[in-house]
């Protein structure tokens, strides 16, 4: 059956790697073309780092960069900031080339998965 | 992450406020042709007298952060001082069919792609060393994006101050108001960089800000 896998990873499994591992992860199953949904997400940081390590995997041909699909941070406030954590909401990250953002909110993400390349 | 280190940023917006430095280090951030140098050549002119770098319709001009130091800016008695970082776009892909869709031959599209993904890094390097943000936005586009929602994640969880600019309002489709209602806890100001409008109220806010 021809069609995109998807690969969805619960919070507990999230919770339990480090960010490193995560985001390699991440990487390595795009790279295969791969769609994965994490369910909590990851830190600014976390998704910071990500791009930089999605720009050094740029090859021009096979692997043009990620499409990420998230929502932005709840605001905290003073109290938040001292003792909340800062952990991400439910992302979806793709190849490029088969995850299009059709339209995105606070609270919707609309997302094209397409079968070929472009 | 050892525990000084978790303790350090948790509480560096309290030690920031305490001790405010007399010079600050601003980064201009933003996607690619949100018009990050023709802010930052705006800034310049009107208080150096001088330019940041070329601007182009071409995305991922800017594909090396530039430094320039020591921009005084004075308002209703209030002056800062600022080291300005005009920072490559940020973006989480980079195509170079999309450069030869300009007229850029293959070899050059790919050097400008390769160039570009280097710029990215260089961009977010660049956030651990800044003082404050201009996160600048294209008004006409939708700001739901991700290298928006990242980037202002960043800053938040850095606790550095940022000022969003809502750039391109000279444009008949631009909408300050969707940039405002998505990015809500933090202050945007309405500019044409292009073309000078409301650039006053972004001085008297980054002299607010960064003062």
């Amino acid at each position: 059956m021809e069609g995109v896998q998807l690969n969805l990873i619960s919070k507990d499994r999230l919770d339990k790697m480090a960010s490193m591992e995560k985001i390699r992860m991440i990487l390595e199953e795009v790279k295969r073309g791969k769609i994965v949904v994490l369910e909590s997400g990851l830190t600014p940081e976390e998704e910071a780092k990500l791009i930089e390590l999605t720009m050094l995997e740029i090859d021009h041909d096979k692997f043009v960069g990620i499409e990420v699909e998230s929502y932005p941070q709840k605001s905290r406030g003073f109290l938040g900031k001292i003792f909340g954590s800062s952990g991400g909401r439910l992302t979806v990250i793709g190849p490029a080339n088969r995850l299009k953002t059709l339209q995105k909110s606070d609270e919707f993400i609309e997302a094209l998965v397409s079968l070929g390349d472009r | 992450m050892s525990v000084i280190v978790k303790i350090k940023k948790k509480f560096s917006f309290l030690f920031k406020w305490f001790l405010k430095k007399d010079r600050m280090k601003i980064g201009i951030y933003g996607p690619p042709n949100a018009g990050k140098t023709t802010l930052a050549n705006r800034i310049l002119r009107d208080w150096t007298g001088d330019v940041m770098g070329s601007v182009s319709e071409v995305p991922h001009e800017t594909r090396r952060a530039r430094l320039r130091e020591g921009v005084k800016i004075e308002v209703n008695g209030k002056s800062v001082m600022l080291d300005i970082v005009d920072t490559p776009g940020l973006a989480t892909k980079i195509d170079f069919h999309e450069f030869m869709k300009f007229g850029l031959s293959e070899e050059e599209a790919k050097k400008r792609a390769k160039e570009a993904t280097e710029g990215v890094i260089e961009a977010i390097k660049w956030l651990d060393d800044l003082d404050g943000v201009l996160m600048v936005m294209d008004a006409t586009e939708d700001p739901y994006t991700q290298v928006n929602v990242t980037i202002v994640g960043n800053i938040e969880a850095r606790n550095i101050p940022l000022l969003i600019v809502a750039n391109k309002i000279d444009l008949p489709n631009a909408s300050p108001a969707r940039i405002k209602a998505a990015f809500p806890q933090h202050p945007v100001v309405p500019v044409s960089a292009l073309k000078g409008m409301n650039i006053d109220t972004l001085y008297r806010e980054i002299a607010e800000k960064f003062g």
